[in-house]
């Protein structure tokens, strides 16, 4: 199903929202540096950049790493990640016998403190539907084949727990720097609908 | 802290019908999962916002959230949720919470259905009107939203009552279609599972979407083996988890209510 435009324009969709927020601001309940705030801080500063991080010091550093399974919010909070859509973070890891891939079938949960806003085809009828039942499918969609036997666990978060996937390490990243192994993050990676660049890609 | 709704807090309150009071279903179309029937996942790369009404809603709506204005959190989640299901498929993400935020404001008294009404009437005869003001350098409202966005708003509880299940016991969701907000999806619904953590006790959604007080509960990791959930139809080795709190849930063995 499409959603790119609906039957509601654009257009319609302006005047609304202009209707809207101009009583709201008109009663003080909205102010720009408010509003702005939000905008500057998840188009500008909070976005999968902070969860390339997280995965990569997860990947150099085996205590961390340990740190971070046990319990994500606080291991995440150590690299200064957290707060709204966030408060509690679980993070589920990836071996050759497990893949994780995470998704909100109710509403659009996700981790907003270290993949920023969700993009749209998370939000989507589309992958809320068909993920919990033909995971292998969907992924392999995406374009990542899963073997028979690999176990896929899929987290539907409902908006109290926030799920991040720590996607296994490429094959020949031994020699890259922490730096250079969040290069090769991708948002989904950390969401399991893909795995990470490979090494070869690394700047 | 705002969004659960300090003032909406208070011992709780026990379950009344919510539909008396709301025009509410919880078996509407928000619940997707296991359905067929949209085609493949549209999996491009986007901007975050595709237009600056996408961007201005998004934020309008937290900031209106933060000061408590839709009542708690979940009563925000709940209003996209009955936004009718022809309607809720064909809209825009932003859209929904654009549609929540004038339903919301209006059914709480922030707004006049016919102040707005007739704003936006203004507006059709002239987009260029009512532009959004400038801004007028920081202020009180941008350091709360900035400090929320930094600490968050935990729906975490004290627990009142130690947590009847732990990890690896077996457990059996409640089988049942409450008029109102719930996290247990149709399709994990009198379904077998166990218990694969546990997180303390937090905010019950079903009670605090209507203004029926905070009730917290025990909130667990439940996995359901693929197979329990879609029989035949499961793709292979596998699992779903969902965060599930207490009352949905039976231990197995019980009888099923």
């Amino acid at each position: 199903m499409s959603h790119d435009h609906d039957h509601h324009g654009d257009a319609e969709l302006e005047v609304r929202t202009r209707a809207l927020e101009s009583l709201l601001y008109e009663k003080g309940l909205l102010t720009a540096a408010a509003v702005d705030t939000l905008i500057s801080a998840y188009e500008e500063d909070i976005g999968p950049l902070n969860g390339a991080r997280v995965v990569a010091r997860a990947w150099v550093d085996p205590e961390y790493r340990r740190r971070l399974l046990d319990d994500g919010s606080a291991a995440i909070a150590e690299l200064g990640y957290g707060g709204l859509q966030g408060e509690h973070m679980v993070v589920v890891e990836n071996t050759p016998a497990v893949h994780n891939v995470v998704c909100c079938t109710l509403c659009s949960c996700y981790p907003w403190p270290v993949l920023g806003l969700p993009p749209r085809w998370y939000k989507d009828p589309a992958y809320r539907s068909r993920i919990v039942i033909e995971p292998r499918s969907v992924l392999a969609e995406f374009g990542l084949a899963l073997g028979e036997d690999v176990e896929v666990r899929v987290w539907d978060s409902s908006a109290e727990i926030r799920y991040l996937v720590l996607p296994e390490r490429p094959a020949g990243s031994e020699a890259l720097d922490e730096d250079a192994l969040a290069a090769l993050v991708t948002r989904d990676a950390m969401i399991g609908v893909s795995r990470p660049l490979a090494a070869a890609l690394a700047p | 802290m705002f969004a659960y709704g300090a003032a909406e807090r208070g011992p709780p309150r026990p379950i009344r019908d919510p539909a008396r009071r709301y025009d509410c279903a919880v078996n509407s179309v928000h619940d997707l999962g296991g359905m067929h029937g949209f085609g493949a996942v549209e999996h491009a790369e986007e901007p975050i916002f595709h237009a600056d009404w996408e961007r201005r809603a998004f934020a309008n709506h937290l900031v209106l959230a933060f000061q408590g204005l839709y009542g708690p959190l979940d009563a925000a989640r709940h209003a996209v949720e009955r936004m009718g299901n022809e309607r809720y498929l064909t809209s825009n993400y932003y859209e929904k919470w654009l549609d929540a935020a004038e339903r919301l404001l209006v059914e709480r008294g922030v707004l006049g259905a016919q102040e707005l009404a007739e704003r936006r009437a203004a507006l059709e005869r002239d987009a260029g009107r009512f532009a959004r003001p400038a801004s007028a350098g920081p202020d009180e409202l941008a350091e709360t939203v900035a400090a929320i966005i930094r600490g968050g708003d935990s729906p975490r509880r004290e627990a009142a009552a130690p947590p009847r299940f732990a990890v690896g016991d077996p457990v059996v969701t409640r089988r049942r279609s409450p008029r109102g907000h719930t996290r247990l999806p149709r399709y994990a619904r009198g379904a077998g599972g166990r218990i694969v953590g546990h997180h303390g006790a937090h905010v019950l959604p079903d009670t605090n979407a209507h203004g029926l007080g905070e009730c917290p509960e025990h909130l667990y990791t439940v996995r359901f083996e693929a197979a329990e959930l879609w029989g035949d139809a499961a793709d292979g080795p596998g699992a779903v988890h969902l965060d599930l709190w207490e009352s949905y849930l039976a231990a197995a063995g019980e009888e099923r209510r």
